[in-house]
C-alpha cells in the first residue's frame, strides 16, 4: 500500500510526518533544525527519498539542507545565491529605488525527473537553480533582468518569488509568481520571461490593470491541463486558460477572496481548494470559523468545508506554501496554519482532522505520495 | 597556531561540534584569518558568520576578544596574545539586538 510522507517547515523547524495509506495513524519526527526557520521543504518527484529543505536565520543568513534517505539524516549544501552581474535596484515600500539584496529561500520546486535539478525562489526576488543536488546554484538571471525589474516593489512579507511551477508537459516552460510584481512564464527553460498578468486588477497600486505591481499570492494548476492556471492573487481568485496569458476571475459566492494558497484535486483537474481570509489586514478567517472553500467547477461556484475544523474562535492564517494534496485513490488534502496545526483530509476535504496541534508557526505543508 | 574558538549554538550544530573548537591559522592572526581557517575547516559555515561575497560580518554576528567587542576593530588589526597563547578564547557570538544599520560594521572582514 502506498504511504503518505507530510513535510512541515515551521518558523521553529521542520517537522516530517508520515502514515500508511488509509491516514489515520500518524508518525511525526522533528524538530529537524530546531529554532530555525523553515520556509519550505520539498521531496524530488525523480527520488522520493531525496528532500531539500530552506533552513533560514535572522542571526545566519540561509542554509540549503538536503536528505537522501527520506528525512532522517541531512547534509549541508551550497547556500550561496550570489545574483549575476550588477543586481540594480527594485522600489521600496515607499516608491524609491532600493538595491537587489538577497535574503532567504522561500521555495524549492525539485525538477519532476531529475532528482539533482531543482529550483529556488528567493527574496529579494529572483529564481536559481542547482543541477548538482544542491551543490552549487546558479541564477536564471532573464528573469530578474526583465525589464520590469525596478518596478517591482516587496509585499507585507518581503519581494519574494514564492510559487514555482513546473509545465509536465512542456521542460522549457516554468511559471513563477512574486509579491508582489506579479506572475511571470519562460517557454526557453528560464532564459528569458515573460509578464502574464492581463486580466489581473489591483485596485490598490496606482494603475490597477498594470502589466507588474500585482500581489500573486499562489498559482496552482493540475498536470493534465498544464495550460490551466488557478492563482489566489491578494484579492480575487482568478483562473486562465491559455498558459497565463489572460486570466478571470473566479471568485463566485466566497465570503472574501483574500487569502494566501490555492491547491488542484490530484485526479479532478475542476476541484479546487482555497482558504478564505477576512481581509489584508485581518489575516484570520471570516466569523472566527476555520473554512476550506472547494470548487468543483473550476472556480465560481464554492462550497465550505467545515467538518472537523474549529468552527468558533478561530483566528489563524494559512500562508501559501501551507497546503497540498498527495496522490492517493481518494484524494488527501493538508493545510498548515499559523497556530501550529495541519490539518488533513483523506476524502478530499469532506471531513479533515488535525494532524499535528501545537507546532511552531507553520509556514510550509507539502506531501509526498511514496509507491 | 591553535585558536580556539567558541561559537553560538546553531553554529555549532551546522558545523557538526559539540563545544569549542581549536583550528589551525596562520599569522599574522587577525579575526578574517580566524575565519578563513574556521570556513575551511567546516565549509558548512560559509555565510553564516559573513558575507559570502562582501565578506561584510552578519549584522547579528559580534566577535569578542578578552572580554572586549572587537567588531568593529580593523580586519588587519592583529589578535592578543592571550588568544594566540590559548589562555583565551575567541568568542563568536549571535547578538540578542541588532542596533542600527548604520552601527553594523562594513568593512570587508
Amino acid at each position: 500500500m502506498s504511504r503518505v510522507r507530510v513535510l512541515v517547515g515551521t518558523k521553529k523547524g521542520a517537522f516530517i510526518l508520515e502514515s500508511d495509506g488509509k491516514r489515520e495513524k500518524w508518525n511525526m519526527t522533528g524538530p529537524h533544525f530546531g529554532g530555525w526557520e523553515i520556509y519550505h521543504l520539498n521531496g524530488s518527484p525523480a527520488d522520493p527519498n531525496r528532500i531539500y529543505a530552506s533552513q533560514s536565520s535572522g542571526w545566519f543568513g540561509q542554509m540549503i539542507q538536503r536528505s537522501d534517505d527520506g528525512g532522517q539524516t541531512w547534509e549541508a549544501m551550497d547556500n550561496k545565491f550570489v545574483y549575476e552581474g550588477v543586481p540594480g535596484t527594485h522600489q521600496w515600500y515607499d516608491g524609491t529605488p532600493h538595491p537587489w539584496e538577497f535574503k532567504r529561500v522561500w521555495h524549492l520546486e525539485p525538477s519532476l525527473t531529475d532528482a539533482d535539478t531543482v529550483y529556488a525562489g528567493v527574496e529579494d526576488a529572483a529564481i536559481f537553480k542547482t543541477t548538482d543536488g544542491g551543490k552549487s546554484w546558479t541564477e536564471l538571471a532573464g528573469l530578474r533582468q526583465h525589464g520590469s525589474g525596478p518596478k517591482w516593489q516587496p509585499g507585507a512579507g518581503g519581494m519574494c518569488l514564492h510559487t514555482i511551477v513546473l509545465d509536465p508537459a512542456n521542460a522549457n516552460r516554468i511559471y513563477i509568481a512574486i509579491s508582489a510584481a506579479g506572475a511571470f512564464r519562460t517557454d526557453d527553460g528560464g532564459a528569458t520571461w515573460t509578464p502574464i498578468n492581463q486580466g489581473l486588477r489591483s485596485e490598490y497600486i496606482p494603475d490597477a490593470n498594470a502589466e507588474v505591481g500585482h500581489c500573486v499570492h499562489r498559482i496552482a494548476m493540475h498536470p493534465s491541463r498544464p495550460n490551466t492556471l488557478f492563482m489566489q492573487k491578494h484579492w480575487d481568485v482568478m483562473r486562465s486558460d491559455n498558459a497565463g496569458d489572460t486570466w478571470h476571475e473566479v471568485s463566485g459566492n466566497l465570503p472574501t477572496d483574500f487569502g494566501f494558497p490555492i491547491q488542484v484535486h490530484a485526479h479532478e483537474p475542476e476541484t479546487i481548494y482555497v482558504v478564505p481570509i477576512l481581509s489584508d489586514s485581518l489575516h484570520y478567517p471570516p466569523d472566527g470559523k476555520l473554512r476550506v472553500y472547494r470548487s468543483r467547477t473550476g472556480g465560481n461556484e464554492w462550497e465550505a468545508l467545515t467538518n472537523g475544523l474549529p468552527q468558533s474562535d478561530c483566528y489563524v492564517n494559512i500562508l501559501r506554501d501551507a497546503m497540498a494534496a498527495d496522490k492517493l485513490d481518494q484524494c488527501g488534502i493538508y493545510f498548515g496554519t499559523t497556530g501550529g496545526q495541519v490539518y488533513a483530509s483523506a476524502d478530499s476535504g469532506d471531513n479533515w482532522t488535525a494532524i499535528a496541534s501545537n507546532l511552531p508557526s507553520v509556514l510550509s505543508v507539502e506531501v509526498q505520495t511514496i509507491p | 597556531m591553535t585558536i580556539r574558538v567558541a561559537m553560538p549554538a546553531h553554529l555549532r550544530t551546522i558545523a557538526k561540534v559539540s563545544g569549542d573548537v581549536e583550528i589551525d591559522v596562520a599569522a599574522p592572526v587577525t579575526i578574517p584569518a580566524i575565519l578563513d581557517a574556521l570556513e575551511a575547516r567546516f565549509p558548512a559555515l560559509q555565510g553564516t558568520i559573513r558575507d559570502h561575497v562582501t565578506r561584510i560580518r552578519r549584522p547579528f554576528i559580534r566577535f569578542f576578544v578578552c572580554a572586549e567587542d572587537w567588531s568593529h576593530h580593523p580586519p588587519e588589526a592583529e589578535l592578543p596574545a592571550a588568544i594566540l597563547n590559548g589562555d583565551e578564547t575567541f568568542l563568536i557570538v549571535g547578538a540578542i539586538a541588532g542596533g542600527k544599520k548604520n552601527n553594523w560594521c562594513l568593512a570587508p572582514i
